[in-house]
């Protein structure tokens, strides 16, 4: 199967079942996307398809062929930090850390579709991303000092 | 572990024929309860192959037809909720759709999952029985009072596979949830009212999402204290670990009164 992986074409021959997240993190090696619960409650898992924020632990892979994936390792191109990355590490919006890739592609979806969300938008939009450290404020502090 | 084929069919036509001919078929839309209990190894009878609906343009879109709102089956919430039929004709639904999960889901679940994987807590379902859809497969069209069969089981036959849901046009319909947060949340009671003709159904409260028909006679006379005390008859909650069977029963009346009392009917 072939799909878009953060702007780079991939081609794999794994069972179409198996979750995206697992052939991201194993096959792939890119370990940015966690798991967190697994069932499609906390968010840790997020991912884009075709620009969509999606729990990558509910996707079979099969279904993003000849689809555009990007993961938080995507984010940052040519290594340079998004402003949403920076605005993250500026307001101190990550504790443990386990949320904040699925935070960042939550929080980037949210920015591509609306350039000036109001702090309720950005709950909304982050309302399938949990943060164990219940360190939410800063957070959405960080995603509105994006918005332009 | 033995391996779970995954199926890819390029048509509604092949998706058919697979579905038909291959032993230990499951259909997949968006993943959103198959998915968990696929890795949870839960799903029974325990399956062979998946077969993916999710990119069958067939299934997908909303559109308008004669005096129908016709939405696919493999349509995401998001779809529905950002279609101007949908705002426009059928409210209660965009209301539901905004309450289940978040974004993550709303991208990815769809009203013939919810309506396969038949719930008694999916939160579309009091929705379209107040609306009096039809489920529409590839080979009949179900009104959806008669869809479901028991807990977690429906009318279709074993290789039948559900192809869009009908709705008719100028129903006024109500919705309400009730969970532990805005987001995320599974149901402790959903329901949906239509005044005329008097629909009331359910969520939650029983084996099946459904229909308080003492209560919707009770309404159809006019009778609103009536139906908020037939309702109390109607539904059969138990407790579990998301609410208790008293809670349930006291919440069912109170959102039966609010929405009778919520205005802007017809």
């Amino acid at each position: 199967m072939r799909f878009t992986l953060n702007g780079g074409a991939v081609s794999l021959d794994v069972v179409g079942t198996r979750r995206l997240l697992d052939v991201l993190r194993e096959d792939l090696r890119l370990t940015g996307t966690k798991e967190g619960c697994g069932e499609g409650e906390c968010g840790a898992c997020s991912v884009l398809i075709d620009g969509e924020v999606v729990d990558s632990c509910l996707v079979a892979v099969g279904q993003v062929e000849g689809r555009q994936v990007t993961t938080v390792e995507g984010l940052a191109a040519g290594g340079r930090l998004t402003a949403l990355q920076q605005a993250f590490i500026e307001h101190g919006a990550a504790q443990c850390g386990i949320c904040t890739p699925g935070m960042l592609l939550a929080a980037h979806a949210l920015l591509q579709q609306t350039t000036r969300p109001s702090a309720d938008d950005v709950r909304e939009a982050l309302a399938g991303n949990l943060c164990r450290c219940t360190g939410y404020t800063k957070i959405i502090d960080a995603v509105l000092s994006c918005a332009k | 572990m033995r391996e779970v084929r995954y199926l890819r069919p390029e048509s509604l036509a092949e998706a058919v024929q697979l579905y038909r001919t291959t032993p230990g078929c499951r259909p997949l839309a968006g993943g959103t309860d198959l998915m968990v209990m696929l890795h949870a190894r839960t799903v029974r009878p325990e399956p062979q192959a998946l077969l993916d609906l999710w990119s069958l343009a067939e299934l997908k879109g909303v559109r308008r037809v004669k005096d129908m709102v016709e939405i696919g089956a493999a349509e995401s919430y998001t779809g529905m909720i950002a279609s101007r039929e949908v705002q426009e004709h059928l409210p209660a639904l965009a209301a539901a759709a905004r309450t289940i999960g978040a974004a993550q889901i709303q991208n990815r679940g769809t009203l013939g999952g919810n309506l396969a994987n038949a719930s008694p807590a999916g939160d579309t379902l009091p929705v379209l029985l107040a609306y009096d859809a039809v489920v529409a497969t590839d080979r009949r069209s179900i009104p959806i009072d008669q869809f479901f069969a028991g807990y977690r089981q429906t009318a279709l036959q074993s290789d039948e596979l559900i192809t869009a849901v009908l709705f008719p046009l100028n129903r006024h319909v109500v919705f309400r949830k009730v969970g532990t947060r805005a987001a995320q949340a599974i149901s402790k009671v959903v329901m949906a009212l239509s005044r005329n003709p008097a629909r009331i159904a359910i969520g939650s409260v029983a084996e099946v999402p459904l229909r308080a028909r003492r209560a919707e006679a009770a309404l159809e006379r006019g009778d609103l204290e009536g139906a908020v005390a037939a309702v109390a008859e109607d539904v059969r909650p138990i407790d579990d670990v998301r609410s208790t069977a008293a809670y349930r029963h006291a919440v069912t009346q109170n959102v039966l009164r609010e929405l009778l009392d919520s205005p802007a009917r017809r």
